[in-house]
């Protein structure tokens, strides 16, 4: 080694480096979107993007390229307050689109009235995944709190699907108990003394219950109950609908503190219209999302259940109340999972 | 301590747990990532290792590491010399911050780049207002990376450096050769393996680092996914095969980590009783 040698590898750092801090997290040439998304979006938005830059392409003859960024919904959120710089979000809970404009002002705190359905092209629900052919008969949820029964659900302190299959539960013990609060708490209780563990998202749920065969049912988003069925379709898991569920509304918004800065905007707000468009809405239906608009919703009817969907506005007076109420610290879960 | 004192059965007791062990913790596992890897065979193997967005994550990780060890190469040698071959105050404080980073929690480490750089750190809306990306990009997965390989270079450094003593470099202060040229000329050529087993070790774990890059990476796949990152996203994806394909190419890192430290090892040795 000498002296020539060292300067040589310095410079080379210094090159490399500094190359890094001048490239922004763009793709080079042409236009980029960046969509900071959930988990089981995954393989919705690899179809989507692919047919929205096709649509684009022709409309307008430029090439863009779609980014994906995937994690828990509330983690993703953090990211771009942070300064994840997402063109889009698409994210499972409108509560945690709430926080974005909140913390970091990028969008209006109005962002939901800017777009049609409350900001939510398509929308999901709760369901059960049992094992083959379901030895425990589970039913619907009064059979998730008999005893010796293991539910697999994720964490509602920091998973956007765990808090919907935890209000889906209340919402049915309400419903059955004639609103009565003291047992709905009750039923709940009862529901997480039979989960074994609390996986920090839904996609490590999904992967406890199928790779690790921990528990006897998981409750998971129906597209993500589809997944699990198609994709380990040797292990013969079948899909269990409840009587009643919850209608999760997963809200997309453009960020406009972003979009701006990247010259972006109106790429953007074409990309989120599209999911509203037939094509769009198809894509939503095949990979499980239950779709908005009519003729889509009629084509597909045949692929999801009918189930009784009941709406976090009309029975927890909204997502801000809810989170208050039931997962903010020292709210009701902390106080029904502590007893445990 | 001669061992043959011990009774047989107590002696192959020891070998026996020491070598079930490693079987147990270390080559079960290994061959299990191989098997997994080839599960679906050969062209599932190779069509995962060429997926763009695996080699954009393989490409990250060899920059960031191309980056990172050189400049820690760098500030390794500088403090083991100052701390094995001077004494100044602040010696001891300055050895005991050179293991923080390795006291602390990768998780931390990311955490403390996103508060620094974050949009709603220390220097987030300056960095903002000058269009200067760093967390969520690649200045960020190199500072996480510089941070948890800190200390590598510089620990193998310091007890080769303090073993030697200072006898040869007082001799050629004498004989009338310059500080700098003593260094270049004395104590860098007597600890050159020592380098080399340093900069393998820091390579291993800048390509392997997993937590703090995580923190810092924003997840865009093709763009911001190491090699460790892009693993776990294909095994959420349900694709096990390419998962444990792009993990069976970190192995192989570990492997040749391994073989290349057992030869340096020898090398220092001979020079030793030579």
């Amino acid at each position: 080694m000498n002296v020539k040698w060292l300067g040589v590898l310095v410079a080379a750092v210094l090159v490399v480096g500094g190359a890094s801090f001048a490239a922004p997290a763009r793709a080079e040439g042409g236009l980029a979107l960046l969509n900071v998304s959930y988990d089981p979006t995954r393989e919705l938005y690899q179809a989507f993007n692919k047919s929205f830059t096709d649509f684009w392409q022709k409309k307008t003859g430029a090439a863009v390229t779609v980014q994906q960024s995937h994690g828990g919904s509330g983690k993703q959120a953090r990211s771009v307050i942070d300064g994840l710089e997402a063109d889009v979000v698409t994210l499972a809970l409108a509560y945690d689109i709430d926080a974005i404009a909140k913390n970091s002002g990028l969008l209006p705190v109005d962002w939901q009235t800017r777009l049609p359905d409350n900001s939510a092209p398509y929308t999901s629900t709760i369901v059960f995944v049992v094992r083959k052919g379901n030895p425990l008969q589970i039913k619907d949820w009064n059979d998730l709190v008999k005893p010796g029964v293991s539910v697999i659900t994720p964490n509602p302190k920091t998973s956007g699907g765990a808090r919907w299959n935890y209000l889906a539960a209340w919402g049915y013990a309400l419903k059955n108990f004639n609103n009565d609060e003291a047992k709905a708490r009750e039923f709940v209780a009862a529901l997480y003394k039979n989960v074994p563990v609390l996986d920090s998202g839904a996609r490590g749920s999904t992967t406890t219950f199928v790779e690790r065969k921990i528990g006897d049912v998981l409750l998971a988003w129906e597209n993500e109950a589809y997944l699990v069925v198609n994709q380990f379709s040797a292990d013969g898991y079948e899909i269990v609908a409840p009587s009643l569920s919850i209608l999760a509304e997963p809200a997309v918004a453009l960020v406009d503190g972003n979009v701006d800065r990247h010259g972006t905007r109106s790429l953007a707000q074409a990309y989120l219209e599209y999911l509203y468009t037939p094509e769009g809405q198809e894509i939503a239906a095949q990979n499980h999302y239950r779709p908005r608009l009519a003729e889509v919703v009629q084509k597909y009817a045949g692929q999801f259940k009918q189930i009784e969907l009941i709406t976090i506005d009309a029975v927890f007076g909204g997502w801000q109340k809810a989170q208050q109420t039931h997962f903010a610290d020292n709210g009701v879960f902390d106080q029904i999972y502590q007893k445990k | 301590m001669n061992t043959r004192t011990e009774p047989v059965v107590i002696r192959r007791l020891f070998i026996g747990i020491a070598l079930g062990f490693f079987g147990l913790f270390i080559v079960l596992p290994l061959i299990c990532v191989f098997y997994h890897a080839f599960s679906k065979g050969w062209v599932v193997y190779l069509q995962a290792l060429a997926h763009p967005d695996a080699l954009a994550a393989m490409r990250l990780t060899v920059i960031t590491a191309l980056v990172a060890v050189p400049l820690n190469l760098v500030f390794g040698v500088a403090a083991s010399w100052a701390i094995a071959k001077f004494d100044f105050k602040g010696r001891d404080l300055l050895l005991s911050l050179i293991d923080l980073p390795l006291s602390v929690s990768p998780v931390i480490a990311g955490l403390i780049f996103v508060l620094i750089f974050g949009a709603q750190g220390a220097l987030g809306p300056w960095l903002r207002a000058h269009n200067i990306h760093v967390i969520f990009a690649l200045p960020g997965i190199i500072l996480a990376t510089i941070f948890v390989t800190f200390p590598m270079v510089a620990r193998e450094l310091i007890p080769v450096m303090r073993s030697q003593g200072n006898e040869e470099e007082e001799a050629a202060l004498t004989l009338g050769a310059s500080g700098w040229k003593t260094f270049w000329m004395v104590s860098v050529p007597n600890i050159r393996w020592g380098i080399l087993y340093g900069i393998i070790l820091c390579n291993a774990r800048a390509m392997g680092e997993f937590g703090a890059v995580s923190v810092v990476s924003g997840h865009i796949r093709g763009l911001t996914n190491t090699l460790p990152l892009h693993v776990e996203i294909l095994y959420n994806e349900y694709q096990s095969a390419a998962a444990f394909a792009a993990a069976s190419i970190l192995v192989l890192l570990a492997i040749v980590t391994l073989v290349a430290k057992t030869v340096i090892e020898a090398v220092i040795r001979r020079g030793h009783t030579a």
